[in-house]
């Protein structure tokens, strides 16, 4: 495991503008094992009020169990949890909800058969009526349902349409939006822009920006560093299992990070293959439609260690 | 998606939508399919009646027929579609309907207990029977279909160990004059009967049953926090339980619903011939799928209309009654059974793609 200098935790130059804010969540040193296999080791985490912390790591570097840890679907092995500075246990995902931790996952957050505000309301319905008569208050489920939509920047005329009908970032929106309505003060999006196109992923990535402006925490979890530069307060590295270190913002570039996330030697030779074609394409010469220098069947991407 | 340029605040819509008729909003719904499948099975017959000379099936007594036929696996599919709503099958409900009749029937005639007393310790036990298919399934988390196929099963064979050890037959005969002087008989083996041109036909309490469990079922999963649930749990287990519904709760409670509902089928033809047989609702659990799949109701859960589920009780009652008036050899009816099956299923599909923009 090779590290770049500043790796192991956060610049100094950071320390007086965190002052002012505390940590809404935080992860202390959490191991997890599944079996003989080291799912997470000695991982820390911090996320603040109005802060993005960007996640970042390939395919298989522990992102998914650190977030299932933080979202009380996993007990930790080792470390702890701690909401306001205080230590926490979550046996389950309503803990997590209730300590106002709420996160949106790729695939599992909507259900695409079911109405729109149905969704909105899944779990948290609003009742009317007393006794045996107690039952689902449709009508202020839509208003509501409606309304936090609008507000987010999707118009939907009808509620009663099904998720089904929606666009994926439009799904992923929904779901921000109802964590958001339900009192999320730390947001866990979960890849949120790993299946979408390039507009969508502006509009999910929009709705990342506004929660922090609302003052949420928001832990932004993804693979994409295009993705994470822009939006990112801090950004914490995991490479198998491990803690690559947190850096704020604008203390890497997005080469540094792609080196600390186990894939920056692999991209540079394609970038180098790519510009090198491209000369050749100029000088009027023939170009192999398969870049040379790169057996893409020998190098499976990330799996190296980053260049030293 | 139109939005990505606009400030989320000023909303200009997602541009996606567009305004809808109300027919359109109509067959979005999942019941749309099972109605127009309705309309299309009395066609059908209407014009064989006419053909064969016999225009029973459109009389008020040839109405009574078939929806008192429809009410019978009615009665269970209401119950069996909410199930699959949930994303489960319960294929035990065929043996439970044999299982629940054979308890009233040794209760009464072996132990001499009163018929209320025997028809709620039959429910009881059966829907103690359903409580056990979900905690299975539940806690196992292997598929139902599975699980209930064994319990189908197990409990056809413990039908018959049961009564072949205290009466040697699978077959029990009931006092009607115990039944008309008890409180629970007089209501389970009510009917209503009217005289047309001399001859009297009935309508059994069983149609009263299968409309009422069927308004009540439509209700829980439209206009309740529970329904919300079930569709929940059916559209994905997981997601459900990380927004706090209580997913293992909800689908036990839906098995002891088949469970309860297949005994009350049970006790309700036990009352109606005075008498018990182990034999008894045998192969109603792919017939009362068949109901809620021509409902709307899809396999893989999530999705599926009680409405609709009734609809194609009433549908499948009609071909298997509309047959008989028609003098059509009886084998027909699986033909047809088939046949309604498929084309629901691929009107449905439509439907869906359709109307309700589901691609």
């Amino acid at each position: 495991m090779t590290m770049s200098p500043a790796a192991g935790g956060l610049a100094p130059s950071s320390t007086a503008e965190r002052g002012a804010r505390k940590p809404l969540l935080e992860a202390r040193n959490i191991s997890k094992y599944f079996g003989a296999v080291v799912a997470l080791e000695g991982v820390s985490l911090t996320v603040r009020a109005g802060e993005i912390n960007c996640l970042l790591g390939d395919n298989g570097a522990g992102k998914s169990t650190l977030i299932k840890t933080l979202s009380g679907v996993h007990p930790p092995d080792d470390g702890t949890l701690a909401v306001d500075g205080e230590p926490v246990t979550f046996s389950s995902p309503r803990d997590a909800l209730n300590a106002g931790i709420a996160t949106v996952y790729q695939d599992l957050s909507v259900m695409p058969l079911m109405s729109i505000s149905r969704n909105f309301f899944l779990g948290n319905e609003p009742t009317i009526g007393f006794g045996p008569f107690r039952r689902f208050d449709s009508g202020k489920a839509a208003t509501i349902a409606r309304e936090e939509m609008h507000n987010i920047g999707i118009d939907v005329r009808d509620t009663d349409q099904l998720v089904g009908t929606l666009s994926g970032g439009e799904r992923q929106t929904l779901a921000i939006a109802r964590a958001e309505y339900f009192g999320a003060r730390v947001l866990i999006l979960d890849e949120p822009t790993s299946a979408l196109g390039v507009k969508e992923s502006a509009f999910v990535l929009r709705h990342a920006i506004a929660a922090r402006n609302k003052g949420l925490g928001v832990i932004f979890i993804t693979h994409n560093v295009q993705h994470a530069l822009p939006i990112g307060d801090s950004f914490t590295i995991l490479t198998r299992g491990r803690s690559g270190g947190t850096y704020r913002r604008g203390e890497l570039t997005a080469e540094q990070l792609h080196g600390l996330m186990g894939g920056g030697s692999e991209l540079e030779e394609l970038q180098a293959d790519l510009e090198m074609l491209a000369r050749r394409e100029e000088a009027g010469e023939d170009v192999p439609t398969v870049p040379l220098g790169v057996d893409p069947d020998a190098v499976p991407l990330g799996d190296e260690p980053p260049a030293p | 998606m139109a939005t990505s340029t606009a400030e989320p605040a000023s909303a200009p819509g997602s541009g996606r939508l567009r305004e809808i008729s109300t027919v359109q909003r109509l067959l979005a719904k999942p019941a749309a399919g099972a109605l127009v499948i309705v309309v299309f099975v009395y066609i059908v017959f209407a014009i064989l009646s006419v053909v064969r000379g016999n225009l029973a099936f459109l009389t008020i007594p040839g109405a009574l027929n078939f929806v008192g036929v429809a009410s019978q696996v009615g009665i269970i599919a209401t119950a069996v579609a909410l199930l699959m709503i949930a994303g489960e099958f319960d294929l035990s409900v065929g043996s439970m309907v044999g299982f629940a009749g054979i308890m009233i029937g040794i209760c009464v005639t072996i132990w001499g207990l009163p018929i209320w007393l025997s028809i709620l310790i039959a429910m009881a036990l059966s829907t103690g029977l359903g409580a056990i298919n979900g905690l299975i399934v539940v806690r196992t988390g292997l598929p139902s279909f599975i699980v209930t196929l064994a319990t189908l099963n197990i409990i056809a064979g413990l039908s018959s160990v049961l009564t072949s050890s205290v009466t040697n037959i699978t077959f029990i005969s009931i006092d009607r004059a115990k039944i008309t002087a008890d409180p629970l008989g007089t209501i389970f083996s009510w009917k209503l009967s009217f005289v047309f041109d001399g001859a009297t036909s009935d309508l059994f309490v069983s149609v009263v049953f299968w409309l009422a469990i069927a308004v009540l079922g439509a209700y829980v999963l439209g206009r309740t926090k529970a329904g919300n649930w079930i569709s929940g749990v059916g559209g994905s287990p997981a997601a459900a339980r990380n927004l706090g519904v209580p997913v293992a709760r909800v689908k036990i409670a839906l098995f002891m619903s088949t469970a309860f509902s297949a005994s009350i089928l049970a006790t309700l033809q036990s009352m109606q011939f005075a008498s018990a047989d182990i034999k008894r609702g045998g192969g109603y659990e792919l017939t009362a799928i068949t109901m809620a799949v021509i409902g709307g109701c899809l396999l893989t859960g999530g999705y599926g209309s009680v409405a609709g589920t009734a609809l194609g009780a009433l549908a499948l009652g009609m071909a298997g009654q509309g047959i008989v008036f028609a003098s059509i050899n009886a084998d027909w009816y699986l033909i047809a059974l088939g046949t309604l099956l498929l084309a629901a299923v691929i009107l449905n599909n439509w439907i869906r793609r359709r109307f309700a923009g589901l691609r």
